[in-house]
Order: C-alpha cells, then sequence, then structure tokens
C-alpha cells in the first residue's frame, strides 16, 4: 500500500493505482471529473484533458512537483505522492478553458437533445465552465446518420472520446467503426452506414458522454425527468440481465444499463435485453433506481403523477391554502 | 571554416555506391564496434555529448542507457526520418547525398543496443529518398555488412524501410511507433517510455537521422573528440536548413557555437539578406519554435552575441529567446507580414493535429480562425488578447509536443510583433508590410 494525499486528504492505495481511481475513494469534490476515461475500457482516458490535476510532489523519494499539469485518469499514484485538484486554482483554469474547447464545435442544443439530463458535457459545463462563449465562429456540422438498425449517430455533437470505438473493440465480436480523418475534421464513422448490427452495439449509446450516439427506440420519445428508472432483470445467456427499465405509468421507454455515480456501467448488457423486451411482464422488477451521481433525474419526484392530489390544490387562486399545503412526498 | 563530420564527404562522386563510401574509410565503425562491448559503444555515445538532432536535444546515450535490457524482450532502433516540420529538411538532404553513413551508423548503434531488427520510418512523400536507401541496404547486405553475421562477427541485424503516409504527427516517437505498428498515427500516453515500452511493447529506442550519422564518427575518433568539438552544453556538429530571404539557402553543417550573425550573414553559410534588405526576424529551429526580431536573434538579452547552440539559443527562456530544435532556419526580411507567416503556421499545425485531445484539436482550429479574421481585416482589438489565452490553454496540456508547437509560433509572434496585429486590425485589409492581394476566396480557412 502506498500513501497518497489529494486535496489535504490522506490515504493509502494499492500499487498502481491512478490518480482518479484514488480520488474516487475519497469522493466528493476531490474527484476530477472524467469526459473519456471509463473504468472498464482498456486505454480510454486521457484524451479529453479534463480530469488534468497538479502534482505538487512526485513522491517521498523525489519531492519536486512534476512540471506540467497530468492526466489523472491514466497517471499512477507514488509513495508521497501530493495532489492537488479543486484547491489548485491553476487546475481550475484549465478546467474552464477544456470546456471552452469541448464547446468551441459542440452545439450549445441542450434543450432539444436527447442527452439532456444525462449528458455529462452538460453537466461538466454546469460545474467549470464560463457563462458565455468567446468564439465566433460557425460550428461544424454534420447530417445524423443511422448507423445499424438502433443506433443514430449525430457527429455535431460528438467530443471523440473514443469510448464507443472502444467499446466496438472490446465488447462486440467485430469492429465496424471508427474514427476517420483527423484533427478537427475527425469523424466516427462506420464508413458504410448502417453496419453496426452486433450484439453488443447498443453499449456504445451508454458510454457516449454526449449526444451523438441516440438510441433510435428512443429518441425524442420522452425526456428522461419525465421517466421513472426501475431496476430490473432477466435471465439471459447473453449478458447478465440486469438493465435499468425506464418507464412512465407501466409503458417501458427505454432499457439501459446499470450506471454509477461516475455515469459508468460495469455490467454491460446484450442488444436482446435492450431492445427487445418492452414489456414490463418480461422482466423481474427490483424497485426504483437510486440515481447516484447528481442529475436533474433525482431532483425530479417522478411519483407525483401517479399520486392522487388533493382538491385543495385546484383551489388556485386561493393562496392561503397553497401555503398551507406541506407537498406530496 | 568550420569542421565538417557529417557532409565532409558529400560531393566526393559516387559517395552514396558502397565501393566509394568504402574507399573513403566507410564501414570502419561497423568493424571497429564488433569487436567492442555494447556497453563501451554506450558509454562512448555517453561520453561525446551528442544530443537528439531531432529537435528536443535529448542527450542520446542517456536515451540508449534507459533502454530496459532485463526483459529479454527483443528490442528495436528506429530511425525517425519523417521529418515535415516546415523549414526543416536536413535529414532528406543527408539520406540522399550520404545513405551509407545513415547505415553505418544504424549498424553500430543497433550493436550498442543489442537490436537485431531496426526500421527507417520515411516519410512516404520522400520517394527517391526511399530507393537511395532501398539500394544501398541491399548493397551493404550483399557485402555482409547488413543482415546474417556481419562481418563474421555472429552479429545479425535485418534494417526495414518503412513509408509513413505523410502525416506531421507519425514524426513524434510514440504516434511514429503506432504508425510502424499499422495503426492510426496517434501519441501514445508517457509513462511508459519507449525505451521500457515501445514497438510491439518492446523496448525501442526512436532517434533522429542526423544523431545516428553522427555515432560513425564518435566511434572511430572517441566521444571525447567529439566532446571537445563545438561548446560545452552543445557538442559536435549540426545540420541547419537554411532558408527564406537570403542569399544562399541549402543545408549546412556547422560547428555548435557559431554566431547566428556570422552564420546569416557570412558568405559561407546564407549569405545575408537577399537583395540588401534587413533582416526582420529569425524562426531559429524550425516551425514550432519562438520566432525572434533581429536584435533578440543576434543578441542575447544580456547583449551577448547569440550563437548557434542550444544554451545560447534559448537564453533567457522563451521571453527573449527560441530553441535550436530540428535546426529549421527560417529568416525574415523586412518585407515579411508576421501576422500572414504566424496564420500559416497555425493553418498547418490545424491540419496536422491528430484529433486525440481537446486543446489541441479544437484549439489549432480556433486559432487559426482568429489569426485568419486578423489577417484579412476583420479583425478585433480583443482578438490578439483571445489569442493570446487560447494559445496559453493549449500549452502543456496536451498529450503530445504539438500542442506546445502550435502555441509557442503565436505567442512569440504577439510578444515580439503586437503593433503588427494591431495593425491589420486597425487598417483592414493593409498588411504592416505589404499587402499580399490575394484574393480571400483562394486562402479560405480549411
Amino acid at each position: 500500500m502506498i500513501k497518497v494525499t489529494i486535496d489535504g486528504i490522506a490515504l493509502e492505495v494499492e500499487e498502481g493505482t491512478t490518480i482518479m481511481n484514488a480520488a474516487r475513494r475519497i469522493g466528493g469534490d476531490v474527484v476530477p471529473p472524467a469526459m473519456c476515461y471509463y473504468t472498464s475500457l482498456k486505454g480510454s482516458g486521457g484524451k479529453c484533458r479534463a480530469c488534468l490535476v497538479k502534482v505538487a510532489q512526485g513522491s517521498a523519494k523525489d519531492p519536486r512537483p512534476m512540471p506540467k499539469l497530468v492526466a489523472s485518469c491514466c497517471t499512477p499514484v507514488q509513495d508521497g505522492m501530493v495532489v492537488l485538484n479543486s484547491t489548485s486554482p491553476e487546475v481550475l483554469e484549465t478546467r474552464r478553458s477544456i470546456v471552452e474547447f469541448l464547446l468551441v464545435n459542440h452545439p450549445l442544443d441542450c434543450p432539444i437533445c436527447d442527452q439532456a439530463g444525462e449528458c455529462e458535457l452538460q453537466n461538466f459545463a454546469f460545474e467549470h465552465g464560463l457563462q458565455k462563449t468567446r468564439s465566433e465562429f460557425h460550428r461544424r456540422e454534420f447530417d445524423p446518420i443511422d448507423i445499424g438498425p438502433h443506433i443514430k449517430l449525430h457527429m455535431t455533437r460528438c467530443i471523440l472520446c473514443y469510448r464507443c470505438t472502444q467499446v466496438a473493440d472490446q465488447l462486440t465480436d467485430e469492429r465496424v467503426h471508427g474514427v476517420l480523418w483527423r484533427g478537427e475534421a475527425s469523424e466516427i464513422s462506420t464508413y458504410i452506414q448502417k453496419a453496426v448490427e452486433n450484439d453488443f452495439s447498443g453499449n456504445m449509446i451508454d458510454v457516449c458522454p454526449v449526444g451523438a450516439l441516440t438510441d433510435r427506440h428512443f429518441r425524442f420519445r420522452n425526456r428522461v425527468w419525465f421517466l421513472n428508472p426501475m431496476d430490473a432483470h432477466r435471465h439471459c445467456t447473453k449478458c447478465s440481465g440486469k438493465v435499468v427499465l425506464w418507464l412512465r405509468g407501466e409503458e417501458v421507454y427505454r432499457v439501459t444499463a446499470r450506471k454509477d455515480q461516475y455515469d459508468e456501467v460495469k455490467d454491460f448488457i446484450c442488444n436482446e435485453c435492450r431492445w427487445e423486451h418492452f414489456e414490463t411482464k418480461d422482466w423481474v422488477v427490483e424497485g426504483p433506481r437510486t440515481v447516484e451521481k447528481w442529475s436533474v433525474i433525482t431532483a425530479n419526484k417522478y411519483t407525483k403523477e401517479t399520486v392522487e392530489l388533493p382538491d385543495q390544490l385546484y383551489s388556485k387562486l386561493d393562496n392561503t391554502k397553497w401555503d398551507a399545503f406541506e407537498g406530496v412526498t | 571554416m568550420s569542421m565538417k563530420i557529417l557532409l565532409d564527404k558529400v560531393g566526393v562522386a559516387g559517395i552514396e555506391t558502397l565501393p566509394v563510401y568504402r574507399a573513403h574509410g566507410g564501414y570502419s565503425a561497423v568493424e571497429k564496434v564488433l569487436k567492442m562491448a555494447p556497453a563501451d559503444v554506450v558509454e562512448e555515445v555517453k561520453k561525446s555529448g551528442l544530443r537528439g538532432r531531432g529537435g528536443a536535444g535529448f542527450p542520446t546515450g542517456m536515451k540508449w542507457s534507459f533502454i530496459d535490457k532485463k526483459s529479454g524482450r527483443p528490442r528495436y532502433l528506429v530511425v525517425n526520418a519523417d521529418e515535415s516540420e516546415p523549414g526543416t529538411f536536413k535529414d532528406r538532404y543527408l539520406m540522399e547525398k550520404m545513405p551509407h553513413l545513415l547505415i553505418e551508423g544504424i549498424v553500430a548503434s543497433s550493436y550498442a543496443l543489442e537490436a537485431n531488427l531496426s526500421f527507417i520510418y520515411v516519410r512516404g512523400e520522400f520517394r527517391w529518398i526511399i530507393a537511395i536507401l532501398e539500394k544501398a541496404i541491399a548493397e551493404a547486405k550483399e557485402a555482409g555488412l547488413v543482415g546474417k553475421n556481419i562481418m563474421g562477427s555472429g552479429y545479425n541485424l535485418e534494417i526495414v524501410v518503412q513509408t509513413g503516409a505523410g502525416a506531421y504527427i507519425c514524426g513524434e516517437e510514440t504516434a511514429l511507433i503506432e504508425s510502424l505498428e499499422g495503426k492510426r498515427g496517434n501519441p501514445r500516453l508517457k509513462p511508459p517510455f519507449p525505451a521500457v515500452s515501445g514497438l510491439y511493447g518492446n523496448p525501442t529506442v526512436v532517434n533522429n537521422v542526423e544523431s545516428i550519422a553522427a555515432v560513425p564518427w564518435i566511434v572511430n575518433n572517441s566521444g571525447e573528440s567529439y566532446a571537445k568539438i563545438g561548446t560545452p552544453k552543445s557538442a559536435g556538429t549540426k545540420l541547419i536548413s537554411a532558408c527564406g530571404n537570403i542569399n544562399y539557402p541549402g543545408v549546412y553543417e556547422i560547428e555548435l557555437g557559431l554566431p547566428v550573425e556570422e552564420f546569416i550573414f557570412s558568405p559561407s553559410y546564407c549569405g545575408g539578406i537577399k537583395d540588401g534588405k534587413r533582416l526582420k526576424a529569425v524562426v531559429a529551429g524550425g516551425s514550432s519554435v519562438p520566432i525572434l526580431p533581429a536584435g533578440l536573434i543576434l543578441k542575447t538579452a544580456n547583449g551577448e552575441p547569440r550563437l548557434m547552440s542550444y544554451e545560447s539559443l534559448s537564453d533567457g527562456g522563451f521571453l527573449t529567446g527560441t530553441m535550436l530544435g530540428s535546426g529549421g532556419f527560417i529568416v525574415y526580411d523586412e518585407d515579411q507580414c508576421i501576422v500572414r507567416n504566424t496564420w500559416n503556421f497555425t493553418r498547418f499545425y490545424h491540419h496536422e493535429s491528430c484529433g486525440q485531445c481537446s486543446p489541441c484539436r479544437e484549439g489549432t482550429g480556433w486559432m487559426e480562425r482568429i489569426l485568419h479574421n486578423i489577417e484579412y481585416g476583420h479583425g478585433k482589438l480583443s482578438d490578439i488578447d483571445l489569442l493570446w489565452d487560447v494559445q496559453r490553454k493549449i500549452e502543456g496540456n496536451t498529450i503530445c509536443p504539438l500542442g506546445d508547437a502550435a502555441a509557442w509560433p503565436v505567442a512569440a509572434a504577439i510578444r515580439h510583433f503586437r503593433d503588427e496585429f494591431e495593425w491589420h486590425v486597425r487598417e483592414p485589409k493593409e498588411c504592416l508590410v505589404r499587402n499580399y492581394g490575394l484574393p480571400e476566396a483562394t486562402v479560405a480557412t480549411v
């Protein structure tokens, strides 16, 4: 075990642990944001630069600070390392600039984006971004395309985190999509449209941090904050069968894998579970899902509409009744 | 006259062929190293003080000593011949004129590293050089200087010429390795460094053509002799590719420590500024290094003559200094527009960014558009501050040095030539020094 101090909080971790994962042991503001890193995807991380932190002391043996900010998701801790995350003005300023870079070509269309409420970039920008844009240039645009029967790619919103290509590489039988071109012109593409049709391709949607890869079955049918996420499972020979059912009333609007507090999926699910069982009777419903990460989904008390509202609520002109009303729990 | 190590035989008829090269003492270094212990060769290169000639200037011998020999895995030497920085064209010249010198260096260096397979990663556009190299390797192989049981020593070495597809980023060592493995040329995260886990996950040393070509002389004449050439911190000679508004553009081999003034104005080198005009600025080490105005390139901040060496060119940091870099020496006369030049460089980095990390992918494009606006009379004064801020936020925050390479020229141009940027904003469509008069549509952004 080796000792590391992050934002003044000391802890012991196993050798080989990255700064990001050490910070996640502590939790809260100490955890750097991650747009491209995904624990279960090998080779992810290091690209978005959102998780840059300052290493104020390299190790107990070599106390010199690291000359540049380092990507916490792929830098292993060393014994005696001192890391500054939210306590470093330099880190916070850099993070502001990373939001700005990510938004230079990303449309600010959150009100109509299908990822609204679940978008990591939206949260990242909310926490670290500027109030207004300094870029006056036209953002790049692409036409949305269908990649396979289930997924719609809207490249305009892509931030090139490479997570979906890693899912394709590591979870599916064959990879039929990747990154074309380079630099700002880079784009995710299958080269031949409608080519993504393997059993685990749906996970590409779950790992996408923004609204670039969307579910063609769910797309624009509802907003996530109107839905009631329920943990459910079924016997499946291809995957664990553990999912989240997104319900409105009794109707299943979509099925996704279960995400943790860092928006990461541990048990990836197959396409059969995701797209072939839209009846609640196909599932064993375990109960309401606790969305661990702060989200508009948790903010919404989705049980409201299923509760019969008291008559007094309809007497809206009488404010004293409203004042007396304690709310529906 | 300056001492020559790499180019002294250039001009000898047929020196690119094996018989002529051997008649002039070629491959004597191979003969010598094969009788030495590999560790002694590494030691000799360490003593020489040879610094990597690709741009970063890291000590070559030290780099070699980092290679993991304990793992027992195969080791590789990769020669970086993916020369593509604007203003730098010295490796191309060396490979074209002295292919056997490079091959001799590869054999000696590979022996020191105990590598049995070496690669020359050449920029794909250098078709004629690839043919020259392949012919030279075939000649050397035929003569038993490359291949199995070299000179009867029992040492085996194969050399493979691998062509790139013309991406600037593939000159970065880890991107080069990715490309060599047949993948997209994206830089890898470091650590692990290639000396521990490089090509196919095995220990690999990536060296520039010029660095490897210097090894035969070091082996033949000793590291100490090499260290005596040049300055204490910048040993040996360096190839400089000079271009721009000078009378004699070309590739020169200089002894490190030569005064910059002499290099620009001496008839033995650049021969002064073209048409008798005045010197305005110099980019001393390829397009990625900061540009310096005439006053600062000729003299350091302390008023001492600026020398062509790693330490003298960087004297004062980036505030008053620059870098020797890859030796791409671009000279500007008083008629050249710095704004246009900066836009042009940024256009290059925007085009060549691999797109892997967000500051470089998005920042280079953003800078290019701002510069385009300023150059074409659509800029605002606040754009100059915005440009400064954007470059500052790219620098140091990217996976590989391409982000720095894109940021430094912009930073230096604003630092030293801010008045020109302001002039472009205040006098729309009029360059301070010259209006190029190109129709805007023909130079639209990519």
